[in-house]
């Protein structure tokens, strides 16, 4: 095959890919997991500019680096027990390794009699480039009607909107501090609580004197 | 361009690396990175079959693009959920987590 600085370029953005996921799943540290996690999104991103959806790249970078990513670091900042967490791997590792190779090669041998359809006789040696359909200039123009067209993808873009809407609202209200009202209502027993604890370290230092 | 299929083993690579992470791991915050890189590799499987497929129908990037609204919604919940488990249990280690195990 000869080497093209297309396929040279897919050929870095996939080990990129697979090269930060694979530290991701093996990272002791999770907050270096999370930003290898950040690098692989990326590479991801690379990939779908080297399959000319640009649009999908550029939700991949805003989306995924630039909101998940961050929230799965806010999220391991929040929980500061998080990063020294003993055993990285519980005990069925391995049983899961095995699991997802024998997957790997089953999918692989899945994908390989495609190959006949894309132009490959004998990939081994024998191999010739994919030349796919061009993609057509207005395909943004498309895909923006499309999703506001009733007959084509409007009802699935509301639906949508609602569950982004759902999930807003019921993160916001699982991670609310809980009761607030309540305290509010009760503030005998607050101001008690509050007495105790401040009373527990001052009895502890007097013991110790 | 480079042909379908070695786009077809890269996503089954991530998709592979992914299952491993949310097998193997205890942390319930690295196991939702790792679903999140089975989403990726599933939706580098649509764009790739959209563009060597179908490039002149836009249904392939409007599916990928849906991926990544479920894929935002479910890491805002997942994150929130483990954030108040946190809060109760003061663990994210999964198997700690067993109030519904039998």
């Amino acid at each position: 095959m000869e080497i093209t600085f297309q396929s040279l370029t897919f050929l870095i953005f996939s080990v990129v890919t697979l090269g930060a996921a694979l530290m991701v799943v093996t990272t002791r540290n999770l907050f270096h997991a999370a930003l290898y996690l950040m690098l692989s999104l990326f590479g991801v991103a690379g990939l779908f500019i080297l399959l000319s959806a640009p649009l999908i790249a550029g939700f991949q970078v805003v989306v995924y680096i630039g909101a998940i990513a961050i929230l799965i670091i806010f999220a391991i900042m929040l929980t500061p027990q998080v990063m020294q967490v003993v055993g990285v791997r519980n005990n069925q590792w391995m049983l899961s390794l095995g699991l997802a190779v024998f997957f790997f090669l089953m999918l692989v041998s899945v994908v390989s009699p495609f190959m006949d359809e894309v132009g490959v006789e004998d990939w081994s040696t024998d191999f010739k480039e994919d030349n796919p359909a061009a993609v057509p200039d207005d395909t943004l123009v498309d895909f923006g009607q499309s999703i506001v067209d009733s007959q084509r993808y409007l009802l699935p873009f509301e639906i949508a909107s609602i569950l982004l809407m759902a999930a807003l609202i019921g993160a916001v209200l699982l991670v609310s501090p809980p009761n607030k009202a309540k305290a509010k209502r009760q503030p005998i027993y607050d101001a008690r609580d509050e007495m105790e604890v401040q009373q527990g370290p001052s009895e502890q230092s007097a013991a110790g004197d | 361009m480079v042909p379908l299929w070695m786009y077809l083993v890269v996503a089954a690579g991530l998709f592979c690396i992914g299952m491993y992470g949310v097998l193997s791991r205890r942390n319930a915050v690295a196991i939702l990175m790792s679903i999140e890189l089975m989403l990726n590799a599933v939706n580098i499987n649509l764009v790739a079959f959209w563009r060597y497929l179908t490039p002149e129908r836009i249904g392939g990037q409007v599916f990928a693009a849906f991926v990544f609204v479920v894929a935002a919604a479910e890491t805002a919940v997942g994150l929130a959920l483990i954030l108040m488990i946190y809060r109760r249990r003061q663990t994210v280690v999964v198997e700690d987590v067993d109030l519904l195990k039998w």
